[in-house]
């Protein structure tokens, strides 16, 4: 099936490329070029290397694919986002975190994120609790990573998804294990160029092709009147912000009590979830400390803005645009090879909740070897419940225009919207929209195909890196933060952190075979980010810059953050708390507050943050602050 | 402006372009600066590190 779908020159190519990211990597290693090396024999970093590789390190697979492909359904909205990698997760995190951080990490010989705060507060309950979250949480996040990277692999060579998952995780286990993990900076280096130079190209190409960029966004803002699904939570147009407000919204057909869901989800989960959340990823702290001088940081923030802008902030215009491609100039040519009627496709699939609309479904050949390689909406049926109609589908679901050409070939005009562009077939044989596959269907659709290659290369790139500073962080926080910790048996962690690699790949894996569908990449990051912004924000930036800052109030404000965004993605926010089903045994509903409007859409981090961050303050206030000796030794030179 | 009418996301869109000159100027401007010397403290931190990469 793979090598059906897969050519000698896309598999040469790829080949091509490990090669040459492998023997970076070893040239690196032979000539020690890690970051390391630089601090201690004192030589200088080329600003251009630091700052490639730290963007390989920070955007991933999840930002372009999964990110990229929620723009594409809410629209340029997300734009928020980007605004707050660049100010919030470059800005200020380089040139108020970074030195700092560098310096006490320094200062208190931390080589992870949880042993900074640990010893920071003098607490090993602290490292070895952060060590634990981070262990157990991070396999989502990386999830996220690997599940946009096998998206892209399943459309681009026509396989299975599961296909691709297994070939994808066999070349990102081969690289872990030869040596990934080590954060070669020139094999980063190589793949944050090849990340650039692609999206460059994917918005330069995206935005010539759209007629420029004002008729690119007109033609854009002017498909807001085309009917949607999302119209009933909020959604206004693919150029403008969802409506907003809280509780029932008033509407021209009456109180609707999901009318502001989605400024809720895009405003609350996906910008402050994840823009706010990147200051308190452990991979980002030891980052800081690998860096020579406050000097390269400096640098790397010139590179690192432009960098981010052209990662998120081309993933989300482009994913937008991506509506107006394949609605006003996508042009299918081949043979239909059948055409199933009435197949109820899923559009939102979540425990006791399956929304099917029932279409009809083109199933297209476009390379002469007589199997459908592509299959688009042909139109729409309405559902009907007692002679009324109670989902619209003949409006909302897009009508294909089929023109017949010589020798039984026709030309298909889908007129569909991204989401209903992104038709998937899953393992059990259902047809469903999946968001995640926009990014993907639209480079395999609207770009040349040697785009795809590198596009490919961009993807792998992308997850290369960012992977291998997750397995880093997940295997450094079971050996050095729980193992070294509890037993007391310092330098013998090496094969308990070996384990928790293997084990991190693997459950980062299975989440990959088992979620797909309802932009869960997207959703997996915002958990992670979330719970690092909750759990860990306030003892990270109370313990570099106030030293009135105390252990209890540090344990307390990440117990507290912890416990509140768990209990909140447990009983109160409906998706997440629906899929883990606790509330359900206990309460027998979904969410305690179902009934109650916008609550069961807000994002954990909007209540959990500030409560940890005034347990934080009220506590430190409350108890006996850090000796004198303490803090010197945690602040010289800071 | 631009082909986008909404207040909104206008300015994440302008906001995004110029957060990334901010930090341009910002690099550009400090170049040079913060050179620090590299501190005994560094280098026993940087001897320990290569030790936790070597466990990996």
């Amino acid at each position: 099936m793979l090598a059906q779908g897969v050519g000698l020159t896309e598999i040469l190519f790829v080949l091509a490329y490990l090669l040459i990211v492998v023997y970076l990597g070893f040239l690196g290693y032979m000539r020690t070029k890690s970051a390391t090396d630089y601090l201690i024999a004192g030589r200088r970093t080329h600003p251009f290397v630091m700052a490639m590789s730290y963007g390989a390190t920070f955007i991933s697979t999840s930002a372009i694919v999964g990110f990229g492909g929620v723009a594409g359904m809410f629209g340029m909205s997300l734009l928020w986002l980007t605004f707050c990698n660049i100010f919030v997760g470059i800005f200020v995190a380089f040139v108020f975190l970074g030195g700092p951080t560098r310096r006490m990490g320094h200062c208190l010989d931390a080589h992870t994120f949880p042993e900074l705060l640990g010893r920071r507060f003098d607490s090993k309950f602290i490292q070895v609790f952060a060590g634990l979250v981070i262990f157990l949480f991070i396999p989502i996040y990386a999830a996220a990573v690997l599940i946009g990277g096998c998206e892209f692999i399943a459309v681009k060579f026509g396989i299975d998804y599961q296909v691709a998952l297994l070939v994808f995780s066999v070349i990102i286990a081969a690289y872990v294990i030869m040596g990934g993990l080590k954060g070669v900076m020139y094999s980063d280096a190589l793949q944050g160029s090849i990340m650039f130079i692609g999206m460059i190209i994917l918005l330069v190409w995206t935005y010539s092709k759209l007629g420029g960029v004002m008729a690119a966004h007109e033609g854009l803002s002017e498909m807001a009147t085309i009917p949607s699904l999302f119209g009933k939570i909020g959604f206004q147009g693919w150029t403008a912000m969802p409506a907003f407000g809280a509780g029932v919204a008033e509407t021209a057909k009456g109180p609707n009590p999901n009318g502001y869901d989605l400024w809720w989800i895009v405003i609350s989960t996906i910008t402050l979830g994840v823009g706010i959340g990147v200051l308190a990823q452990p991979q980002l702290a030891v980052r800081f400390m690998t860096v020579k001088s406050k000097r390269e940081l400096n640098r790397a923030v010139l590179v690192g803005g432009v960098f981010i802008l052209v990662m998120t902030g081309v993933a989300f215009v482009v994913g937008s645009l991506s509506n107006l491609y394949f609605y006003k100039y996508e042009v299918i040519t081949g043979k239909i090879v059948s055409t199933t009627e009435k197949v109820g496709v899923i559009a939102k699939k979540e425990k006791d909740i399956e929304a099917r609309i029932p279409c009809q479904l083109l199933h297209i050949d476009t390379n002469g070897d007589n199997v459908a390689d592509i299959t688009v909406v042909g139109k729409g049926y309405d559902v009907e419940r007692d002679g009324k109609v109670v989902l619209p589908g003949s409006i909302l679901m897009p009508k294909a225009e089929v023109t017949e050409l010589a020798d039984g070939m026709v030309e298909v005009r889908p007129k569909a919207t991204s989401f209903l562009r992104s038709l998937t077939q899953t393992k059990t044989g259902d047809w469903m929209f999946n968001t995640d596959s926009i990014i993907p269907n639209y480079v395999t659709g609207a770009m040349p195909t040697w785009f795809g290659l590198l596009f490919l290369l961009t993807l792998l790139s992308a997850a290369m890196s960012t992977l291998s500073s997750q397995f880093h962080a997940v295997g450094t926080s079971i050996g050095r933060d729980v193992y070294e910790q509890v037993t007391g048996k310092h330098g013998h962690g090496i094969a308990i952190t070996r384990v928790g690699i293997i084990i991190g790949i693997v459950i980062a894996v299975f989440i990959s075979y088992r979620f797909r569908g309802g932009y869960i990449v997207a959703r997996a990051t915002a958990i992670f980010f979330g719970l690092c912004a909750s759990a860990f924000l306030p003892a990270f930036v109370g313990g570099l810059f106030w030293k009135r800052m105390t252990k209890p109030a540090a344990i307390s404000s990440m117990i507290i953050g912890f416990l509140v965004t768990a209990f909140w993605l447990l009983f109160i926010k409906d998706k997440e708390a629906r899929a883990l089903g606790l509330c359900y045994q206990l309460f027998e509903k979904h969410s305690l507050l179902l009934d109650k409007p916008t609550w069961p859409v807000v994002d954990p981090l909007v209540i959990a943050l500030p409560i940890s961050i005034l347990v934080a303050i009220v506590v430190s206030f409350l108890s006996k602050p850090h000796s004198k000796e303490h803090l010197d030794k945690c602040f010289r030179g800071v | 402006m631009l082909g986008i009418e909404d207040k909104g996301v206008m300015a994440a869109y302008l906001l995004c372009i110029v957060s990334a000159i901010l930090c341009v100027v910002y690099g550009l401007i400090n170049w040079s600066r913060g050179d620090d010397s590299v501190e005994p403290d560094d280098v026993k931190w940087a001897i320990e590190e290569q030790k936790v990469e070597d466990k990996i």
